[in-house]
């Protein structure tokens, strides 16, 4: 059942938010076990917003746009009072004396809060390996990885335990995910969404955004959450998100671009397999057959992004997780000094891919390498903003694929960094360049896993991305999609 | 200046540049909302921002931004477009282990003080910053190496700092004092800051070095923490400098470090040297936006600013023959624009001056209007009020308000006739033969020393009220 | 195998983050660091002569707040979480290093 409906049946007082949140959790006891989507389910926290929701409703006050829609929260937004872990040992325990902002606009929506899901440890991943607390398995098949890092919200959403979830993406990690779970992703402009309580892994990357099972539960998501804060400086102001009323617009003569170097063209990255690229195809022709003008386009700076990403995310990561040091909060390993403590229990608390992400960040910023690397890397963000600010001089929108192939099986891309990276070629660009981007479900691969084509579009164009990926919805429900 | 310029050996010219960190006076922090106050209720002005909580972000406080810039003009700075940056390094008063600075864009740069005596130093640049937290050192006699553990208070976690950076053009330890002088006058004219060395809003470090007189080169320096006051500048600067020709004469060289000066044991010594903390890591810091002042903006920050204190003492020191001690007072208590308007209605320049830096040391002295104050020192200088009446009645004046002649008159404080005060002096001498003998045919000393007691006791008879150069006229017109 | 990124250079940068590392973490991360910069080679060779960086996505200058009070935290809550606590203080070990 769609988030839409349920938030209309409660509003309307056809059926209570209590009774809507037993049935998620009925399912959620059925398979957790099975799934770890959640680091911690909470429940108590539920039931008290459902109980409220179904108290307004009856008193006829008036109630939010998500009145009693089960939703799942990333484990990387804090939540006051409730334990929030970045899915790391170093923060096992703490409980933020504060809400984000996102969390209280969902609260204020009447969302209910089914639990914290789990994630590659903060953030830093492109599978939910990572977690300090054990992978997350994807519902579609368990024996393969829900994608990452927002593995545990994609999978929540996937095995219904919630209609909606929020996750975060700094290279890719709403969007990949969804796709490898067969569910909608969203991306947001940098800015739209506020990063006030996103525990920060690139901070000039991170974006907050919405998880759902379609196209329209994602829009009306994204209109709850998106709109200015004035607690994050990097919000924009006078940013109106109206991705709902984009839904029924078609795509007739709008002009969409294939991005060459991301979708098997000449030029090409490599290790994009021939069944995505299939079906990015075919999204593409009923974009056409829909009355879209398409036209392949070249990004040349696009092959670049991997890169730059590896780099400039990592040196942001380095400089974000020094607070993690035991003086404050979370772990602490006793030691005798003060900076031996520091060493123990960023040694203890700290897992493989965040060590080796801090390490080569703070080794691309250090002194005699910031040029070639970090400064480096920040001029290929403006060579990139350049060509897709020319490319979108003729495209309202482009089309990639969300990522080069389905959902791969555990352990397989786990010990090597590189392969894992490669994962999240066709999503960093737009975290680079700050423009939005939406991952939808267009059919299946050789393995029978659902694949996800990518829609980007300029910045501020959130609204755009929700219109053409409503189209290839249509299309692949109506068997577009082979 | 003072008279006591220490003794580096003649061939050594000393070369000290300063860093003052300035606490600006706003209402709250830089980057959060909590109060920017001293509190001694540790951890209580503390937020998910100044604790540095994960998930918090920083939005800067524009008044602190105004605040900067007004500093930076005000030391004829340039003010232009500015980032912030982070300074990496692991400290436990730092909730985020890095610092929110400004590093190759800094709000002003390229400016100059000009000191008391017309010495220029140079102004290198002045930028925005977070400060730290406070830590204490428990046991051990509270010295950070021998301490048992540290307790930490995030209170002062994000008050808003400028530092500003000299070059390094001071040249003796008095232009080093008269620099921090004129800065604190200047911040205080400005409106920006307290400017309280000891309560830590202004914050002296000092780059010290040595070099042969004659020569241009710049030596191995080493910078001065841990100053408490312009009086532990002075020592720490000359310890240091000693210390550096000390080393040369023995054939060594001083190593690049920072040095924590010790004013009970009144010696500096190393700080452990971390091999490590000249790696920083800076880069811009993504959570902020770029400061963009336009010309408009900087400006209305021109159009604001006063004439400052170094004007100031110029006007009052055309008008009077007063030292710069007396004018740095009156200037920095803000009460130049009374002399001046004062001087104006007919009063003597000197003794409004000395009367305002000596006997009205006071926060509040509103009640003393320009044409009061100068018709106090008319009457002090016609001679119609002593100096010691005119002392009291300006006090009178200070704390109540009034005009002087209703406040003299009210006292009883009518002119002495001068054949009462004579009679009175010769009762005294027929009363105390021995002493006038002692008085007339003593040394200058024992003369000097009965002069008092003759004056001593007419006060006394008068209740204060007689005037002591007319006591002595008349002593030694009988005496000789 | 010459490593882009030597041993010593892990030691110096597990330092500064101050990380402990295994002989057999730094050789692993020596490796691995030097993989992902061999990858970087495509960027580290650009000509970016003139290009100005990008540090931020978004064109935005002047956000400020006004300088207007906004409630602190309850300082029990605050170190409520603290890993040690004395005198409504954060305690940690001694500090070897600097005085500030
Ligand atoms: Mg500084
Ligand atoms: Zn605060």
């Amino acid at each position: 059942m769609s988030a839409r409906s349920i938030a209309a049946d409660v509003a309307s007082g056809a059926r209570s938010a209590a009774s809507v949140l037993d049935e998620h959790l009925a399912r959620v006891r059925e398979r957790e076990e099975e799934i770890h989507a959640f680091n911690l389910v909470t429940e108590e926290k539920a039931r008290s917003q459902a109980d409220a929701v179904d108290a307004a409703v009856a008193a006829g006050d008036p109630v939010g746009p998500l009145a009693g829609v089960p939703l799942a929260l990333k484990d990387n937004m804090c939540t006051r009072g409730i334990p929030t872990t970045c899915s790391s040992k170093i923060l096992e325990g703490w409980r933020p004396p504060y809400d984000a902002t996102v969390v209280s606009r969902l609260a204020d929506a009447g969302a209910v809060f089914v639990g914290k899901t789990n994630l590659d440890e903060f953030a830093m991943g492109s599978s939910t390996e990572n977690s300090a607390f054990g992978p997350t398995r994807n519902p579609l098949d368990t024996g393969r990885v829900p994608g990452g890092s927002s593995g545990g919200s994609a999978a929540a959403v996937a095995a219904n335990f919630a209609p909606l979830a929020i996750g975060s993406d700094t290279g890719g990690s709403i969007r990949q995910p969804a796709a490898f779970c067969g569910i909608v992703g969203m991306k947001p402009t940098y800015g739209a969404v506020s990063r006030y309580g996103l525990i920060a892994f690139g901070s000039s990357l991170d974006q907050f955004g919405p998880f759902a099972t379609d196209v329209a539960d994602a829009a009306a998501l994204y209109d709850v959450i998106a709109g200015h804060d004035p607690l994050d400086s990097t919000s924009i102001t006078d940013f109106t998100p109206n991705a709902v009323d984009h839904l029924s617009r078609g795509v007739q003569g709008l002009r969409v671009g294939v991005v060459r170097e991301l979708s098997g063209g000449a030029g090409s990255v490599e290790g994009l397999s021939a069944d995505v690229l299939a079906r990015t195809n075919e999204a593409v022709e009923a974009l056409a057959a829909a009355g879209a003008i398409v036209e392949e386009v070249s990004v040349p700076s696009a092959t670049l992004g991997l890169s730059a990403y590896y780099i400039v995310a990592p040196a942001e990561a380095s400089s974000n997780l020094a607070r993690y040091d035991g003086v404050r909060y979370g772990l602490r390993v006793d030691a005798p000094t003060t900076g031996e403590m520091n060493t123990a229990t960023r040694t203890a608390g700290f897992g493989a891919e965040v060590k080796r992400r801090i390490m080569l960040g703070t080794y691309a910023l250090s002194a005699g390498y910031y040029d070639a690397f970090y400064g480096k890397a920040l001029k290929v963000r403006t060579m990139m903003l350049r060509d897709f600010a020319s490319v979108y001089e003729n495209f309202d929108v482009l089309i990639t694929p969300t990522a080069p192939t389905t959902a791969f099986p555990f352990g397989e891309r786990s010990s090597d960094p590189m392969t894992m990276y490669v994962n999240d070629v066709c999503t960093i660009p737009s975290n680079l360049t700050g423009h939005p981007g939406i991952s939808v479900p267009f059919g299946v691969g050789d393995d029978g896993l659902p694949v996800g084509v990518q829609v980007l579009a300029p910045a501020l164009a959130d609204g755009l991305t929700f219109q053409v990926a409503a189209v290839l919805e249509a299309a692949a429900n109506a068997g577009g999609a082979t | 200046m003072s008279p006591h310029e220490p003794t580096l050996p003649d061939e050594w010219e000393l070369v000290v540049g300063l860093e003052v960190h300035v606490e600006l006076a706003t209402r709250t922090k830089l980057f959060c909302g909590c109060a920017n106050e001293f509190s001694t209720d540790p951890n209580t002005n503390v937020c998910p921002v100044c604790l540095g909580l994960p998930g918090s972000l920083p939005v800067m406080n524009g008044k602190a931004v105004d605040y900067a810039m007004k500093l930076g003009r005000a030391l004829g700075c340039e003010v232009h477009g500015s980032v912030m940056a982070r300074k990496n390094y692991f400290y436990p008063d730092m909730a985020k282990d890095y610092q929110t600075t400004q590093y190759d864009k800094p709000t002003s740069m390229d400016g100059e003080l000009v000191l008391s005596d017309g010495a220029v130093v140079g102004i290198e640049r002045a930028h925005i910053e977070e400060d730290a937290g406070k830590t204490t050192h428990i046991g051990g006699g509270g010295r950070i190496n021998d301490a048992m553990f540290s307790l930490v208070d995030y209170n002062r976690a994000g008050v808003p700092l400028v530092e500003v950076v000299s070059r390094p053009d001071i040249r003796t330890i008095d232009h080093a004092k008269a620099y921090v002088n004129e800065l604190r006058d200047i911040l205080l004219a400005i409106e920006v800051s307290d400017a309280k060395m000891e309560e830590g809003s202004m914050r002296v470090d000092a780059n010290v070095s040595v070099r042969p007189v004659g020569s241009e080169e710049l030596r191995t320096r080493c910078e001065l923490k841990n100053i408490n006051s312009v009086r532990s500048m002075g020592r720490a600067i000359e310890y240091e400098a000693q210390r550096h020709v000390d080393l040369y004469n023995s054939g060594e060289a001083p190593r690049q470090e920072t040095r924590h000066w010790d004013e009970d044991g009144g010696r500096s010594t190393p700080g452990r040297s971390k091999e490590d903390a000249d790696d920083y890591r800076y880069f811009q810091e993504p959570d902020l936006v770029p400061l963009e002042p336009s010309a408009a903006d900087v400006a209305a920050i021109d159009a604001s600013l006063p004439v400052l204190p170094a004007a100031r003492r110029a006007r009052l020191a055309d008008l009077s023959g007063v030292g710069p001690d007396v004018l740095s007072t009156v200037v920095e208590r803000g009460q130049d624009g009374l002399a001046l308007d004062a001087i104006e209605a007919g009063a003597d320049a000197d003794k409004v001056l000395t009367r305002l830096q000596n006997d009205v040391a006071v926060d509040d002295w509103s009640n003393l209007t320009p044409p009061l104050l100068a018709a106090l020192i008319r009457m002090e200088t016609s001679g119609e009020l002593t100096a010691t009446q005119a002392k009291q009645v300006l006090s009178d004046m200070v704390e109540s308000g009034g005009d002087p002649a209703t406040i003299a008159s009210g006292r009883g404080f009518e002119a002495m006739e001068s054949n009462e005060l004579e009679g009175l002096v010769d009762q005294l001498i027929a009363d105390n033969p021995d002493e006038w003998i002692r008085f007339t045919s003593g040394d200058d000393g024992e003369q000097k020393k009965m002069q008092g007691f003759f004056t001593g006791q007419i006060m006394k008879a008068t209740n204060g009220q007689a005037d002591g150069r007319a006591i002595a006229q008349l002593l030694a017109a009988k005496g000789s | 195998m010459s490593e882009r990124i030597t041993r010593d250079e892990v030691i110096h940068v597990a330092r500064l983050a101050r990380l402990d590392l295994s002989d057999a973490e730094i050789d692993e991360f020596a490796h691995q660091m030097s993989d992902i910069l061999d990858h970087a080679a495509d960027i580290e060779a650009l000509d970016v002569g003139d290009i100005e960086p990008t540090s931020h996505p978004l064109p935005m200058v002047n956000v400020f707040r006004a300088d207007e009070r906004r409630p602190s935290l309850d300082r029990d809550e605050v170190l409520g979480v603290a890993p040690a606590e004395q005198d409504g203080q954060f305690r940690v070990p001694p500090i070897l290093g600097e005085e500030r």
